[in-house]
């Protein structure tokens, strides 16, 4: 198994995290099956999750995933409660956001990146609600929305991870984000994965 | 709170104050994005400045107006919601000898002209009238024009042939240079009209009434007003049809509506 190297086990000691979101687009669905791997049905966080994909109605990745995943999965709904132990995804067409009352809630307005959802617009109000509580990790992907969405995370106090580019399918999303502003970590996939495991474990409430 | 939550509620509570514009249940995130843009759009430095000048500045509110509500719209946009308007409820709504239908926040007027077609499809034009309200005048000046670009109009065909449209689409309109004319005979009984879900009260009975994408952006408590409004204002056993990720589960509603189709958001009142 890998194992997370001390100088990332001090980065998470002493802190609190109360939610995570995950980014990415081409690529993206074996990168976060990767990395959501072994997370316990009763994991303390709420994991919010956008993947870019065709434009269609009916989004089939909750489904999906959670035939794969202890988590509860669900797609994120307007207005709704945001709930630890349970894996959201954005719906297709709408951009996702989420509230100072961690709450979701969604909009039509245009698409940023040629993309919406944007992965930009949810980890922005993401940073903006949760602050240096929040987990930002960006993945794999040929778009460089996300970016700005991290550096949101970051400047906000946040822990901003991206996949390390060598390993990623689509290098160009983690570059983009890694250009703009230096994460606080870059790894590879099984990393992410230990990382998301001890998080759950050192939760305090 | 950060600084430029307390300006984004002082510019709010201006608006109401000063124009009796009432975004201040609206959902935060959304707006935010909107009036920074705003902000940087209308070379202002800070909210705060925008709100000393939308204050003196009638047409800067107006303005200002574009970016608070989201003009954005689309003919038979779902094509399933409807399909399933021609095939669940429009059925019911012949056996009426005279129809009245409110679409709240038509903005440009896409969904109104994508109603009025269906109806005229099914026979029942010649006796409904169309309340379409909205609160944006921009928007509502543009709706009764009923004029949008040639551009979208690839995709509005396709739509409406997958709504299970009649016709050939082209026959709706005219083109001309890059625009698309939309039958005026379509409109003769569409009221066109200012209307808000958050400051004003019921103005008629309705037996349908489509609100869609406008609830996202208000939080519950709003969204139980406008819901409430729809309540009321439906007949015994009316229609109401939502956006199409938009649902009444938050609100107390939920109890004084049935699903007609839980997937189209299309309810009817108990
Ligand atoms: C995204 S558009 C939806 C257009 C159309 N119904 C559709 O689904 O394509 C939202 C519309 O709601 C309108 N709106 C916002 N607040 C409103 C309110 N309080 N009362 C009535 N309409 C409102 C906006 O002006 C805008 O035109």
């Amino acid at each position: 198994m890998t194992t997370l190297q001390p100088a990332t086990l001090e980065i998470l000691a002493n802190r609190t995290m109360e939610a995570i979101v995950v980014g990415a687009s081409a690529g993206g669905v074996d990168a976060m099956l990767h990395i959501f791997k072994g997370l316990p049905q009763h994991y303390p966080l709420p994991i919010i999750a956008l993947l870019h994909m065709q434009e269609t109605r009916e989004s089939k990745l909750a489904e999906l995933f959670q035939h794969h995943l202890n988590l509860q999965v669900k797609e994120a709904t307007d207005k709704e409660s945001i709930a630890p132990g349970t894996l959201y995804f954005a719906p297709a067409s709408y951009h996702l956001s989420i509230e100072h009352n961690l709450q979701f809630s969604l909009s039509c307005e245009a698409p940023l990146h040629f993309s919406r959802p944007s992965i930009d617009i949810l980890m922005e109000s993401a940073a903006d609600a949760y602050g240096e509580a929040l987990v930002g990790i960006l993945l794999t992907g040929a778009n460089p929305d996300g970016a700005a969405g991290m550096r949101a995370i970051k400047q906000a106090g946040g822990l901003a991870i991206v996949q390390d580019p060598d390993e990623a399918e689509v290098d160009y999303m983690p570059r983009a984000a890694i250009q703009l502003q230096t994460p606080d970590m870059i790894l590879r996939l099984g990393r992410i994965n230990q990382l998301l495991i001890t998080l759950g474990e050192q939760h305090v409430h | 709170m950060s600084t430029l939550d307390i300006e984004l509620r002082l510019l709010m509570e201006a608006i109401y104050l000063r124009y009796n514009y009432d975004f201040r249940d609206y959902t935060g995130a959304s707006q935010k994005r909107r009036v920074v843009q705003a902000v940087r759009a209308l070379n202002c430095e800070s909210v705060s400045e925008l709100q000393s000048r939308v204050l003196h500045d009638t047409d800067l509110f107006t303005q200002l107006l574009q970016f608070l509500t989201i003009p954005v719209s689309e003919m038979f946009r779902d094509p399933s919601y409807y399909a399933c308007l021609r095939t669940e409820v429009l059925p019911v709504l012949k056996t009426y000898p005279s129809l009245k239908i409110w679409v709240a926040g038509c903005s440009t007027g896409e969904e109104v002209y994508s109603l009025a077609i269906l109806l005229r499809e099914e026979g029942l034009l010649e006796r409904t009238i169309i309340y379409a309200t909205d609160i944006n005048p921009v928007s509502l000046d543009k709706a009764r024009k009923g004029v949008f670009p040639l551009s979208r109009m690839q995709l509005y065909t396709k739509n409406y042939q997958e709504a299970g449209g009649k016709q050939a689409f082209s026959d709706y309109y005219t083109a001309a240079y890059s625009a698309a004319l939309f039958d005026r005979s379509l409109c003769e009984n569409i009221t066109f009209a200012d209307h808000s879900l958050s400051t004003d009260s019921v103005f008629s009975e309705t037996h349908l009434i489509s609100c869609r994408n406008v609830l996202i952006y208000f939080n519950r408590k709003l969204q139980d007003r406008a819901l409430g409004l729809f309540h009321e204002s439906l007949c015994h056993r009316g229609f109401l049809g939502l956006g199409s990720k938009e649902s009444i589960d938050f609100s107390d509603y939920n109890r004084r509506f049935e699903a007609v189709d839980k997937r189209e958001r299309i309810f009817r009142k108990l």
